[in-house]
């Protein structure tokens, strides 16, 4: 049987790459983007789960042995700020749409390099 | 519909094939090789206590370099997107004064919290990132509580690009020591805080490192705060 935390993050993935397929509305396949952002973060961190453990910083009664495992935080920590950063970039390219075709929607967007 | 129903389909496949990826990693169990490595050495090796910012400060510093010039280049792209000769707040409708005087007396306590968040990084959560996004924040309330409010964009500027140089300086003075870019040369050739491990002056460079990356995230999300809130003024 699949972890809740698997299945919750698969999830996240699929319900994103829904968004991006189906909807039409540039703003709703950015949401989309950054919802499957969410559930691959969310699966990084919980590959390195260990059951019973704390988190990684090592303090009186949380010793080497007692610790999670870091080393998919830390990627984590890198893959957020990434997304905060390519976000922003596509928020901002979306401004620059509408300001010059004067609608979001995807299909009526066309000449895009004209 | 049929687009719906076949993407559904599709992705009920992948999904289908991406837990049975899953299921050969088990949940909950110990999988480290090289974390236990890390758990073990990061007392003796960088004086931090927070294994989570000894690995990204420290043992793969090249990711977080990385990381800070992509958010970089963000913010440079925001900015070249933006880019426009009349650019004005279009803000039009005064805030409440209860929300403006909340502000007012918020402002210093959310710096002052992301300042406590960044030199903390090498005892508590948190680090370079958490600070400077919270530093981030606290301009946001003021963008969004006054409708004439601006951060002072020499200033900002400035500090960006200083901050960002710092962070490679600071790599540089390592490889003049020791041979490799970003050596922990406080810890490791001066030994400075060997006997303070867990108090404040500690962890090598982790708190000097990112005390300069809040500072360039911090000035950055607030530059693309700036830059998204403005509006080309027609004339």
């Amino acid at each position: 049987m699949i972890s809740v935390y698997y299945f919750g993050a698969i999830s996240l993935v699929l319900i994103g790459l829904y968004a991006v397929l189906v909807k039409k509305n540039l703003l709703k396949i950015l949401i989309g983007l950054d919802i499957m952002e969410s559930g691959v973060n969310l699966l990084i961190v919980s590959i390195g789960y260990i059951n019973g453990k704390s988190a990684p910083i090592l303090s009186e009664g949380i010793g080497p042995s007692q610790a999670v495992d870091p080393i998919p935080q830390a990627l984590v920590l890198t893959a957020i700020v990434i997304g905060v950063a390519t976000t922003a970039l596509a928020l901002s390219a979306a401004i620059i749409v509408y300001e010059k075709y004067g609608t979001l929607n995807i299909e009526e967007i066309r000449r895009l390099r004209g | 519909m049929l687009k719906r129903s076949l993407a559904i389909i599709t992705l009920l496949i992948i999904g289908y094939w991406l837990a049975q990826g899953l299921a050969g990693v088990p949940f909950g169990q110990d999988k480290m090789l090289v974390g236990q490595y890390y758990l073990n050495h990061v007392e003796a090796q960088t004086g931090a206590i927070n294994v989570v910012t000894a690995i990204v400060v420290n043992y793969r510093g090249f990711d977080t370099l990385g990381e800070v010039t992509v958010l970089f280049i963000a913010s440079t792209g925001v900015a070249a997107l933006l880019w426009g000769r009349k650019k004005k707040r279009t803000a039009k409708t005064e805030g409440s004064v209860v929300l403006t005087t909340g502000i007012s007396l918020l402002f210093p306590f959310v710096l002052m919290f992301g300042g406590y968040i960044f030199i903390h990084g090498h005892l508590t959560p948190g680090g370079g990132f958490p600070g400077g996004a919270t530093i981030a924040t606290g301009f946001l309330l003021m963008y969004m509580a006054f409708i004439s409010y601006e951060i002072p964009h020499g200033k900002f500027e400035v500090t960006e690009g200083l901050v960002g140089m710092g962070y490679v300086i600071v790599g540089l003075i390592g490889l003049a020591i020791s041979g490799y870019f970003l050596f922990d040369w406080i810890w490791q050739t001066w030994h400075w805080g060997a006997g303070n491990i867990g108090r404040l002056f500690s962890g090598g460079f982790i708190p000097v490192i990112y005390t300069l990356i809040a500072l360039k995230v911090g000035t950055e999300l607030s530059g693309i705060i700036d830059n998204m809130l403005k509006e080309e003024v027609k004339e």
